[in-house]
């Protein structure tokens, strides 16, 4: 089948003030139609960078993209700035990590799906508006007549969270992008939220990647996973696969760290140190240093990514 | 929204009383006898009695105050010393003027500097932007009574083609209309004024521009495929709000600080009267001014504030 997108060695690098930073350093990775991707971790390991890529949502005087990247048959790279607008929010569309922030706290929260809508649809303002409501019946949003006239500034995180949905849904598109949507709200509505992008992804065949730090809700949302760390992905397989038999070190580190697995009365199990500066590189591994398996030849070079069967694969130079 | 509104009314209540004990007292504050401006020095101790008496001088400062209070409810501001008139009415003929003034810098001001706050805040740091804020910095630094000194060198002196003083032609002073005859004395002094609005309009709304574009939602926004008109839309509806307190409140400064100016060009305004009042030792007019011009502020206040509950939904609750 062919995918609904392919990221072929996407490397992005942001070239503002002082030393350019790759942030996202030859990343592949293919999302089947359907099929929910998970992007897991750390702030600063490329995650969102490579997501917002897909929407091209990097500032355009201050940042490279190099490599392709195709949805649905488009080469989202050469799109025009026509082109890329009407692909924005009809094909592919984002749900923001803080949805308070990322909507506009003028507007009431119908009026901004009703211009989505009319965007990209030659529809009637009243057929925007009714098309807003099952979005917002769709999303489980009680009293959604009432709630559509409201301000972001008046909803809860959870009702927020929902009506980012719902605006990202308006227009059909094919790709859901998530930026770790559940991570500003509290744990109850974090489950809510999950079923409710579980189920809706499901009734409408949607393909999501899913960014987010919590291999908790990888679990819970996604079909593969991809683990990122310093700009590049380090291992990817099948949720079920990565979680039972983590292969890099750095993956066996994240699932120790969890918190399920503390045990009372001792202190949590940590990675140490912390993740490389992106400016300053060291030459090999750029998990080396905080691996607690690094041989010499760790340094030397820098493993490349390895598929090594048809649904695995990983970066490191031991588990081959 | 209508119990917002009532409740900002209620309060001017209070902040009312206390403007106008201060305007009250302000007489007193001169120093002495507020009579001995307009009497003869050599007036005899009955005369200045009976004058005493005459304006209710003679009574305790409480009572004056009761008592002018209630005159001063019922519309009645005294008379003017000098030229024998109402104060109400003297007064009444100068705000209207001051307002037609006010109103047109303030207009100039806000459509030019709206204009290069925009512009700047757009594409910050480019040389559109250095351009912008140079203006703007000379708008707010240069002393506008020069300004206004070397306008009508140019354009009355020199070119010949506007009016230097005065509110109108022949010294009228109302009567006002949309004509040009009229509008023609309205051009430097406006001008002038507008300047001020200007640079600090342009300022703020440069950096709340780029304070809006740095936002989240604005990625949103082009996230949801909007084009960069849609996304425009958005920037000036979130500006606007405060677009329009800063510049309420730069027609209320104008509407007040207008001395310098309405002297330079003879114009008929609060601030020519004020001054007229200043130098004539005109009591009533004084008082009758300032307490006229800081119930203007004060309602000025509730107006900006009440729009502005209008148009952005966060400012109800806070």
């Amino acid at each position: 089948m062919t995918p609904m997108i392919d990221i072929r060695n996407l490397s992005v690098t942001f070239t503002g003030r002082g030393k350019a930073v790759r942030a996202v350093d030859d990343v592949s990775l293919s999302v089947a139609p359907g099929e929910v991707v998970a992007l897991l971790g750390e702030s600063g390991s490329g995650k969102s960078v490579t997501l917002r890529s897909l929407l091209r949502l990097h500032p355009k005087n201050r940042s490279r993209m190099e490599g392709t990247i195709r949805v649905d048959g488009e080469d989202v790279l050469a799109l025009s700035p026509r082109a890329l607008a009407d692909y924005r929010g009809r094909k592919v569309s984002m749900i923001f990590q803080d949805p308070g922030l990322a909507m506009d706290p003028v507007y009431t929260v119908g009026r901004q799906i009703v211009e989505t809508i009319r965007r990209h649809e030659s529809v009637s303002t009243a057929e925007a508006e009714a098309r807003a409501l099952a979005l917002f019946k769709k999303v489980s949003i009680p009293a959604p007549e009432r709630r559509l006239a409201a301000y972001p500034s008046s909803m809860s995180g959870g009702m927020r969270q929902r009506a980012m949905i719902a605006l990202a849904l308006a227009c059909n598109p094919k790709v859901l992008l998530a930026d770790e949507p559940t991570t500003a709200l509290d744990a109850t509505v974090q489950i809510q939220i999950l079923l409710l992008l579980r189920d809706l992804q499901r009734e409408l065949g949607l393909s999501v990647i899913f960014v987010t730090h919590d291999i908790g809700v990888a679990v819970e949302v996604a079909d593969r996973v991809a683990v990122m760390y310093a700009g590049r992905i380090v291992e990817e397989g099948k949720v079920a696969d990565v979680v039972r038999t983590p292969r890099h070190p750095y993956t066996r580190g994240l699932l120790a760290a969890r918190v399920e697995h503390a045990v009372p009365g001792s202190r949590l199990e940590t990675i140490p140190g912390a993740p490389p500066d992106l400016a300053e590189l060291p030459a090999g591994c750029a998990f080396r240093e905080r691996c607690v398996v690094a041989e010499p030849r760790c340094a030397a070079e820098r493993p490349a990514f390895v598929q090594r069967s048809p649904t695995r694969g990983d970066a490191c130079l031991l588990t081959g | 929204m209508l119990s917002y509104v009532l409740k900002r009314m209620l309060l001017i209540l209070p902040v009312a009383l206390g403007v106008s004990v201060v305007c009250f007292l302000l007489v007193h504050l001169s120093p002495g006898d507020p009579l001995t401006a307009i009497l003869p020095t050599d007036a005899s101790a009955e005369t200045q009695a009976e004058m005493r008496k005459l304006y209710g001088f003679d009574q305790p400062l409480p009572v004056q105050f009761v008592l002018w209070l209630g005159r001063v409810l019922t519309g009645d501001l005294g008379t003017s010393i000098a030229t024998g008139r109402p104060v109400a009415f003297e007064v009444g003929r100068a705000v209207v003027n001051s307002v037609i003034l006010a109103a047109a810098a303030t207009l100039i001001g806000f459509f030019f500097g709206s204009l290069f706050g925009f512009v700047a805040g757009y594409f910050r740091n480019s040389w559109i932007d250095k351009l912008a804020s140079f203006l703007a910095v000379i708008g707010v630094s240069v002393p506008h009574y020069w300004l206004g000194m070397v306008l009508v060198i140019i354009f009355s002196v020199q070119l010949n083609l506007l009016p230097a003083t005065g509110g109108g032609p022949n010294g009228s002073s109302d009567a006002r209309s949309l004509d040009w005859d009229y509008l023609r004395f309205l051009i430097l002094p406006a001008v002038t004024m507008s300047v001020i609005p200007m640079g600090i309009i342009a300022r703020t709304l440069r950096a709340l521009v780029a304070e809006i574009l740095s936002q989240e939602f604005v990625q949103g926004l082009t996230a949801k495929g909007l084009l960069d008109r849609g996304v425009f839309a958005h920037v000036v509806k979130n500006a606007a709000p405060t677009a329009f307190a800063v510049m309420g409140l730069q027609l209320g400064y104008l509407l007040g600080g207008s001395i310098l100016i309405e002297t330079v060009f003879a114009w008929p305004g609060t601030g020519f009267l004020l001054n007229t009042a200043i130098f004539q030792r005109d009591l009533p007019l004084l008082q009758g001014t300032i307490l006229v011009l800081a119930m203007f502020f004060v309602v000025l206040n509730l107006v900006v504030d009440v729009a502005q509950a209008a148009v952005d939904p966060r400012v109800k609750r806070s």
